[in-house]
């Protein structure tokens, strides 16, 4: 197993992020093919709307996963983190068009009524107000000019964002639907990874 | 049919392709994607199909399908369907009129309420084996909305026999109703002098009202009901106003009196 971390470290060292970006892209660019060849089925609306939403969603449990990743596993993915990032912002604001585009059709009164009314979409839009700020300052010079500490404290919103990206999901869903649990189940248990339990323990007398 | 909704509004309403109207369900006892019904649905023997039909009825008793429809007189009927989830489509109905049925069986006086419960088959529906919702699926009806000439039972789509995704072998069609109430692949009618008890109401009442009327005016607390997108509509231009009673305005004399915000 170690030798196996050890030959995804390797290989993980000499892969350019620029390669990530194109692999991350490629789904999307399907997607849009499809939905112009008519590739998605009866109500391609709904299901580009819906594969991007999940998508976006993967993604922030992807980026999520990297740290625990590296201090459970010594697996070091560390360096396609802002890749993962960046790219669950562009397919989440590809979910958002869809619906302002292709599902409401630019109904804006009735979406502006949407998002405060219905809770699921309140909530989704929540969310990608939070990940603006995050999108914004996914640069180095952003992270210089404001600094290691407050930047890292600032990027710590992607928890929130991706808890009220999971419930988003399951409050979509008519009834209790399986798959989305499973999703905010693995974000809560990747969240809880970073809990630090009792650190006082390490200062206590005789230790 | 002269008597499927208004003539205007006929004349002027595209069927959806058979492809469209039989991809694109909703019939949870086959799983909760759109796609499951047509993926799995395909199990269920309809042949030699029973409908029990009980309660508050001069003729109760158990019939063949066959049997009971041989003396209905079959239409077609193009009907606007319009799901609470707010999507659209136009579908060429076959069936009779459910008045019909309900006066072949002879209603008694003091009923108010007819049930409907659809078939419950866990060895080839899987959504029943997983328990997505309970089961049997069950909606129901006033007696006046029952009797009402819209209302059918529907046996075909495009002079075809039901699909098994789309209701088969009989289904009811409530066109000025959100599509969760016209259930599917019925087995059991009941005459009743309560209101019964029907399953996304069951499920939640807050956002699933008895009564379940297409209203543009008043919001499922999920979607507004302002809207619908067209299934097969353009990708820029598939929505279009929601028409109250989904465009069936004959109807509205049936609730005369109510407060359609309360008794949604």
């Amino acid at each position: 197993m170690s030798k196996f971390i050890d030959r995804i470290n390797q290989l993980a060292r000499k892969v350019p992020t620029w390669v990530v970006y194109l692999l991350l892209t490629l789904p999307v660019a399907l997607l849009l093919f499809q939905l112009v060849s008519g590739g998605l089925g009866v109500d391609p609306a709904k299901r580009f709307e819906h594969e991007t939403g999940e998508l976006s969603l993967k993604l922030i449990v992807l980026g999520l996963a990297i740290t625990p990743l590296r201090k459970f596993l010594k697996l070091n993915l560390f360096k396609f983190r802002r890749a993962v990032g960046v790219m669950s912002f562009v397919y989440v604001s590809v979910h958002l068009f869809a619906w302002v585009l292709i599902d409401m059709n630019l109904r804006w009164a009735q979406m502006y009524e949407d998002i405060w009314k219905r809770p699921y979409i309140t909530i989704g839009m929540f969310a990608f107000v939070l990940m603006i700020p995050l999108a914004v300052t996914s640069n180095n010079l952003s992270l210089r000019k404001m600094g290691a500490a407050t930047w890292r404290k600032l990027h710590k919103l992607v928890y929130p964002i991706a808890v009220l990206g999971g419930v988003h999901y399951i409050m979509v869903q008519k009834v209790w639907e399986t798959e989305p649990m499973v999703y905010l189940a693995v974000i809560l248990a990747l969240l809880a990874t970073r809990i630090k339990w009792a650190p006082k323990a390490r200062t206590a007398p005789g230790v | 049919g002269a008597l499927g909704g208004s003539v205007a509004a006929q004349e002027s309403l595209e069927p959806n392709t058979w492809e469209e109207i039989t991809s694109y369900n909703n019939f949870y006892e086959f799983g909760t994607g759109k796609s499951d019904p047509s993926d799995n649905a395909g199990d269920m023997v309809t042949d030699g199909w029973e409908i029990t039909i009980d309660g508050m009825v001069d003729n109760p008793g158990t019939f063949s399908l066959t049997d009971l429809t041989a003396d209905m007189t079959m239409e077609e009927r193009l009907y606007r369907f319009r799901c609470v989830e707010a999507w659209s489509m136009v579908i060429p109905w076959n069936g009779f009129e459910l008045a019909d049925l309900l006066n072949k069986a002879g209603v008694q006086s003091g009923a108010t309420h007819v049930a409907f419960e659809t078939a419950v088959l866990p060895d080839v529906m899987p959504g029943v084996r997983q328990r997505v919702i309970d089961f049997p699926y069950v909606e129901g009806l006033r007696l006046d909305e029952a009797m009402h000439p819209l209302t059918i039972m529907a046996t075909g789509v495009y002079d075809r026999p039901l699909a098994n995704q789309s209701g088969a072998p009989i289904r009811l069609v409530v066109p000025w109703k959100y599509g969760f109430k016209s259930i599917k692949s019925i087995v059991r009618i009941t005459l009743t002098d309560e209101q019964p008890k029907t399953s996304w109401n069951d499920i939640n009442a807050r956002e699933y009202g008895f009564y379940s009327n297409v209203n543009p005016e008043v919001d499922h607390p999920r979607w507004s009901q302002a809207s619908e997108r067209v299934i097969g509509g353009g990708l820029f231009s598939a929505r279009q106003d929601t028409l109250m009673f989904n465009g069936y305005p004959e109807v509205a004399s049936l609730y005369d009196g109510m407060d359609l915000s309360i008794e949604f």
